[in-house]
């Protein structure tokens, strides 16, 4: 009710300052995130005052006679207005960790079980930009621990083309124990930097 | 042996599945959707690269999401014409420049990596305003005339 009062006083005192004109009709409105996130949007409207809209469904409206006014949208609406774009949207880029044993490519019983997941996720998204990236710990020298990153890197890449992700979509790399998760000195196990970070996009 | 490694490692990044061109990737495709670079109008199937000054444009049926380089995420629905007036992102600095024109149709778009670097370096103009994004996620509709 408020809304709507506001939207009163605002729209006759536009009527009376601006000469009439025909536009498009024109909404923007913040969209809270999938972790309840509300961002933030500047409205600059042709000739008039910027207006910075940060809640959830918060919206700016230009109408047809040019002029603008402020308020919020319902989630139902956003819904019904936007429901096909908002379905066209592509996957947000995501990260998964899996963890190994050590001293070779084979994955942890938990990191196993967590794979299913991941390729669950991927087979979600018609087409995968994936870069696996392999660590070790920091038990051995520099180019055991290349190689041994890569080779886990790899393993993980054809656990995945045999599940039937196209070959040409997964990047492989080895970090060695450049990149440790948990700081530690040299020649220390420690299973939480024994791991590969597979990126999809 | 281990800078042959990190060559490998950096040729390897250096190299993604987009060329030097190309801004995004058509992820999602659904309908009626064509890309107009210049005089020429394309097929959008998921997979097409895009490049900056393309014109996304959608059919009644159609709808379109889109994958940029910066992470950022932009869907059109039916009945829309999206054109990317400006696009650029660099991958080490994170500093980049996006300016979309919303000229109809509807919009939905989740913010990447330049905006959480540059607060509004993405932009969308539509007819009548222009939208600065600070983050994240929005919608915008051009409504019919």
């Amino acid at each position: 009710m408020k809304f709507l009062a506001l939207v009163l006083v605002a729209g006759l005192a536009a009527a009376c300052a601006s000469t009439p004109r025909h536009v498009a009709p024109e909404t923007f409105a913040v969209v809270p995130g999938a972790g309840g996130h509300v961002g933030t949007i500047v409205v600059h409207p042709e000739g008039g005052h910027e207006h910075v809209i940060h809640e959830a469904y918060g919206a700016e409206r230009i109408k047809a006679d040019g002029t603008v006014e402020d308020g919020k949208l319902t989630e139902a609406q956003v819904k019904a207005d936007f429901g096909a774009t908002l379905a066209a949207l592509p996957g947000r880029p995501a990260t998964f960790t899996l963890y190994f044993l050590e001293g070779k490519d084979e994955l942890t019983p938990d990191s196993k079980v967590e794979m299913d997941k991941v390729i669950a996720e991927l087979r979600r998204r018609p087409l995968p930009d994936i870069v696996v990236i392999g660590h070790s710990d920091s038990v051995g020298g520099l180019s055991y621990n290349d190689k041994l990153s890569l080779a886990r890197a790899e393993r993980m890449r054809e656990m995945m083309i045999g599940m039937g992700i196209p070959a040409e979509r997964i990047q492989a790399a080895g970090r060695g124990k450049r990149e440790l998760l948990v700081p530690t000195e040299d020649n220390v196990s420690e299973a939480r930097n024994r791991r590969v970070e597979i990126n999809v996009r | 042996m281990r800078n042959t490694w990190i060559a490998v490692a950096l040729v390897a990044f250096a190299v993604p599945a987009f060329a030097a061109d190309n801004v995004g990737l058509v992820k999602v495709s659904k309908g009626s959707v064509q890309i107009q670079r210049g005089a020429e109008k394309l097929p959008a199937p998921v997979g097409a690269a895009l490049q900056a000054k393309d014109v996304i444009v959608t059919g009644a049926d159609g709808s379109a999401g889109v994958t940029f380089t910066d992470n950022s995420l932009v869907s059109v629905g039916p009945n829309s014409v999206f054109a990317i007036d400006k696009y650029s992102f660099d991958s080490t600095t994170h500093q980049g420049e996006f300016e979309g024109n919303l000229r109809q149709g509807r919009l939905a778009a989740i913010s990447g990596k330049m905006v959480k670097q540059t607060p509004e370096s993405m932009k969308i103009r539509t007819p009548s305003a222009i939208m600065g994004v600070r983050g994240t996620e929005f919608v915008v509709e051009v409504a019919q005339n």
